[in-house]
């Protein structure tokens, strides 16, 4: 236990602090004009798939998307251990752990979508039990989880403490599902995604997918990290400033 | 105090309150009897009964596990008695280690209800070779699942809403003993053709989750329930 600190390192707002910077701004129209793009190459250039035919397309959407929930659990994985290690303690962490786990689930839920969608159409089901579909959706909701730990109230240190542990737990949880899953259900079949099937302008689609993909998902964190390090400062001198503010009406 | 001590310390507390409160026997254990009557009326077939007994008696111990865990922390949350347990400098590890043991006893209190339960209603039988099996993995089961009850119950203590946090955050983290300890519920029961051999190996999987969250819980649960910063 350390004794009581002062909540935020962000002093009070005073100005009109929009979370946008220039290389936000910057990042965002990257964003935009990758996105064009990869509807371009995904849509419209890209050929149709020898059996999938259009149907291949759904995996341009899926892989990213499942790319970036994975890469965003990682984040936060590392940002709550960052957190957790007395020598890089700071709000700043915890706050890029939060914002990358709400991008990662969304994701996620994306990966769920097209990916059963997709196995509709190639397997004849929504759900198969391996592995990979099934820790998936163990991280989805394990991380929803997450996210109402988050929500619970309390200090920001208190939070943050209680939902770094979470997260760590949470590592050490999706190895264990994922390895007694495999071994319950051993019938998967490695039929599905880029085992050089894909290939020329396909893979090429793949490839801005998740290029573009993460570039939106640092976009998203970047501002969401913001958006919470204003929801701290608010949080910790809202009051205070409110106060003064009706003072200074009082006076005048 | 060493941690040894706190461990058996609060064993003993947390089984002395419930043997006085009777929460266990008054509440738990009826309600995984009435869920295993229902569970008879919406499978409503005797031999697919007897078929899926293992997967039934393994969910009704984790519902009924819920129940036990938050029990488990009511008593320690109605007088702040973690909070003062903590300001005396007892060691969290003994902490926690003593009310997994304590959850870890009464969930084989609970499992050994449900197994005769399923032998009653369900007609499952277990052969001469199984019971050491039976025995093994659902020890192992409890094990983990006290284990990591414990840390998950620490967690959610004192907040708004762990009815129903508990439930999302737990169940989850909990479904590798629940793959792994009916499967060998399966084979020693002898339905679902697996063999003894999957069944002990099954095991192993339910002993190496027991050991990896005793290892992070005993870590993780301090920070946990030190909750002022």
């Amino acid at each position: 236990m350390t004794a009581p600190t002062t909540q935020t390192e962000a002093a009070p707002a005073t100005v009109r602090r929009p979370t946008g910077t220039r290389v936000t701004r910057a990042l965002g129209i990257a964003t935009l004009i990758g996105l064009g793009w990869f509807v371009t190459f995904g849509l419209f250039l890209s050929p149709d798939d020898a059996v999938q035919l259009a149907g291949v397309r759904i995996l341009y959407l899926h892989v990213p998307s499942a790319w970036l929930a994975y890469l965003a659990f990682i984040v936060t994985a590392i940002s709550s251990a960052a957190y957790l290690s007395k020598r890089t303690r700071s709000l700043t962490w915890d706050r890029l752990a939060g914002a990358s786990a709400e991008v990662g689930v969304l994701f996620m839920g994306i990966t769920l979508l097209t990916g059963s969608l997709w196995g509709r159409m190639s397997w004849g089901v929504y759900w198969v039990w391996d592995s990979r579909v099934t820790t998936t959706a163990f991280l989805f909701v394990t991380y929803l989880g997450y996210l109402a730990v988050r929500g619970l109230g309390g200090s920001h240190h208190q939070r943050a403490r209680r939902s770094a542990v979470v997260a760590l737990l949470s590592v050490l949880e999706i190895p264990l599902v994922h390895f007694s899953v495999e071994w319950w259900r051993p019938l998967h079949q490695q039929e599905s995604i880029a085992k050089g099937k894909l290939e020329g302008l396909m893979l090429f689609s793949l490839f801005i997918g998740v290029v573009v993909f993460t570039l939106l998902y640092v976009w998203l964190v970047m501002h969401r990290q913001r958006v919470l390090a204003m929801e701290d400062a608010l949080d910790d001198h809202g009051l205070e400033f409110a106060i003064a503010e009706r003072r200074e009406e009082a006076l005048f | 105090m060493t941690s040894v001590e706190v461990t058996r310390l609060v064993a003993v507390k947390d089984l002395r309150i419930e043997l006085r409160s009777r929460v266990l026997v008054n509440q738990v254990l009826p309600f995984a009897a009435i869920v295993m009557v229902l569970f008879a009326f919406a499978l409503d077939k005797d031999d697919l009964l007897a078929r899926v007994a293992p997967g039934l008696i393994w969910l009704a111990t984790l519902f009924s596990m819920l129940f036990v865990v938050q029990r488990s922390f009511a008593v320690e949350e109605a007088d702040g008695a973690l909070d003062a347990l903590r300001t005396a400098g007892v060691p969290a590890r003994g902490i926690y280690f003593g009310k997994a043991i304590a959850l870890g006893l009464q969930l084989v209190v609970l499992e050994v209800l449900l197994f005769l339960a399923a032998f009653v209603l369900y007609n499952s039988r277990v052969g001469a070779d199984g019971v050491a099996l039976l025995i093994t993995s659902a020890l192992a089961a409890s094990c983990g699942l006290g284990l990591v009850g414990t840390l998950y119950g620490g967690l959610t203590t004192g907040t708004k809403g762990r009815e129903s946090l508990l439930p999302l955050l737990l169940l989850p983290v909990v479904a590798p003993v629940l793959i792994g300890v009916t499967q060998a519920t399966e084979a020693a029961l002898g339905v679902g053709g697996i063999s003894m051999r999957e069944g002990w190996a099954w095991v192993s999987l339910l002993v190496t989750y027991a050991l990896l969250f005793g290892i992070g819980g005993s870590i993780a649960f301090g920070p946990l329930v030190d909750d002022s910063v």
